[in-house]
């Protein structure tokens, strides 16, 4: 034996008291602690703690989990919440864009405001379980006359089915700049998607997507030509951008 | 909307970490309540197939570092909402024991009762309880191991069934 030289060290003996070393290496430690009456009584000072912590504080985890941590009930809640609060910044902001339009262009401030207001009608519109659509995908045709007349713009409806998502059927909303149409998806686990579209006459070019994340609701969105696209769900970003990829492609075949 | 489910399988873990951090019970549900709305606010962002509990135990750290820091003499107050569940099995050295151990607890510095009861109680492995708190896993060895030896000498110190531990 070399007692000059520590045989352990002190990161192993806490992974000795943690079990978190490898078992031979734990032999050899215990062994280490034979002959070591100092070290030996501190390990078992740290591993009386451990005992105690989990006699202490294990009763906890016997406890009954409260229904508001339940979690759909709860978020239910905490989304709308979510919704006021930003209906609040929204007025806010339309009320500070109306002063400083005059001022100010418009273009980036309005942008924002229609990735907020896609997530916003998204946020309202899919926790509905009656009245999630005012027209349901099985009149897909008249929802697409009814919305390319209110819009002025020749609509198209993407169908999804071949990424999980089915159509569950479309709605008008009304904006700062004018009526909008919004269409819902819905994977068969209910995951909701919504497509929000609105008419800009004064921007008839393409943009690049672009992503905002507005509280829970990602939103991808676009200006295609005459309309401004915004793609809205609570999924991961990817999924959002690999559904936005087939939405582009299917209105520009 | 699914998949925040995964997130109450992990509900009883945080509220036993949350009680043992602050040692007060409406503390400790408070903490859990804020770590979960963040948690479920933010789900988009966790990386499915990632460590959720680690996750969630980070979420909790920011939290309670943020009440810290804005509500700093809040903390350390004597633990006395620490319902003694199941305390009538015990032996009276036991309980004292449990006491002793429950005010030591209370006298650490923060950042060392974190590392002692993410690893002693929660079993995060020594990488993940650096991820947890932001900080370098040697940073996490030298808090663990102070902190190990300052409990270990308050312990002693007190008068109680744990000094007669020592003499027997």
């Amino acid at each position: 034996m070399k007692p000059q030289k520590p045989a352990v060290t002190e990161l192993e003996l806490h992974a000795y008291v943690d079990g978190k070393l490898p078992e031979k290496r734990q032999d050899e430690v215990a062994t280490f602690l034979a002959t070591n009456t100092l070290e030996s009584e501190r390990m078992d000072a740290y591993r009386k703690q451990n005992e105690l912590l989990h006699a202490l504080f294990d009763p906890v985890l016997a406890e009954p989990v409260p229904a508001k941590w339940q979690t759909a009930g709860r978020y239910r809640g905490y989304l709308l919440r979510q919704v006021l609060a930003a209906s609040v910044c929204l007025v806010a902001g339309a009320a500070l864009g109306w002063t400083l339009r005059g001022k100010y262009g418009a273009n980036s401030a309005g942008n924002l405001n229609f990735a907020k207001q896609a997530a916003i009608a998204h946020a309202v519109y899919t926790p509905e379980v009656r009245h999630p659509v005012e027209v349901a995908a099985e009149e897909e045709q008249h929802l697409v006359n009814w919305l390319s007349k209110r819009l002025g713009s020749p609509l198209k409806i993407p169908h999804l089915s071949s990424l999980g998502y089915e159509l569950v059927g479309g709605r008008l909303l009304p904006s700062d700049r004018g009526p909008v149409a919004q269409f819902m998806y819905q994977d068969k686990n209910g995951q909701r998607l919504t497509l929000y579209v609105r008419t800009d006459t004064a921007a008839d070019h393409e943009t690049a997507f672009r992503f905002a994340q507005e509280g829970n609701v990602g939103v991808f969105y676009w200006i295609d030509r005459r309309l401004s696209y915004a793609l809205s769900g609570e999924v991961a970003k990817e999924e959002l951008l690999r559904v936005a990829n087939a939405v582009y492609q299917k209105l520009n075949p | 909307m699914d998949d925040t489910k995964g997130i109450a399988t992990h509900i009883p873990q945080l509220r036993r970490y949350a009680r043992a951090l602050t040692g007060d019970y409406s503390a400790a549900e408070d903490l859990v309540q804020d770590t979960l709305e963040r948690a479920w606010k933010r789900f988009g962002l966790w990386r499915s197939g990632s460590n959720l509990r680690a996750w969630l135990f980070t979420i909790m750290h920011n939290i309670f570092l943020n009440q810290v820091r804005t509500a700093p003499h809040n903390q350390n107050q004597p633990a006395d909402h620490l319902a003694p569940h199941g305390w009538g099995s015990r032996t009276p050295e036991e309980r004292l024991e449990l006491e002793d151990l429950s005010k030591a607890l209370r006298r650490l510095p923060n950042e060392q009762r974190e590392v002692i009861l993410l690893i002693g109680l929660e079993q995060l492995s020594y990488d993940e309880t650096a991820k947890v708190l932001g900080i370098p896993i040697g940073t996490v060895m030298s808090r663990l191991s102070r902190g190990r030896e300052q409990l270990r000498t308050i312990m002693n110190s007190t008068s109680g069934a744990s000094q007669l531990k020592v003499v027997k």
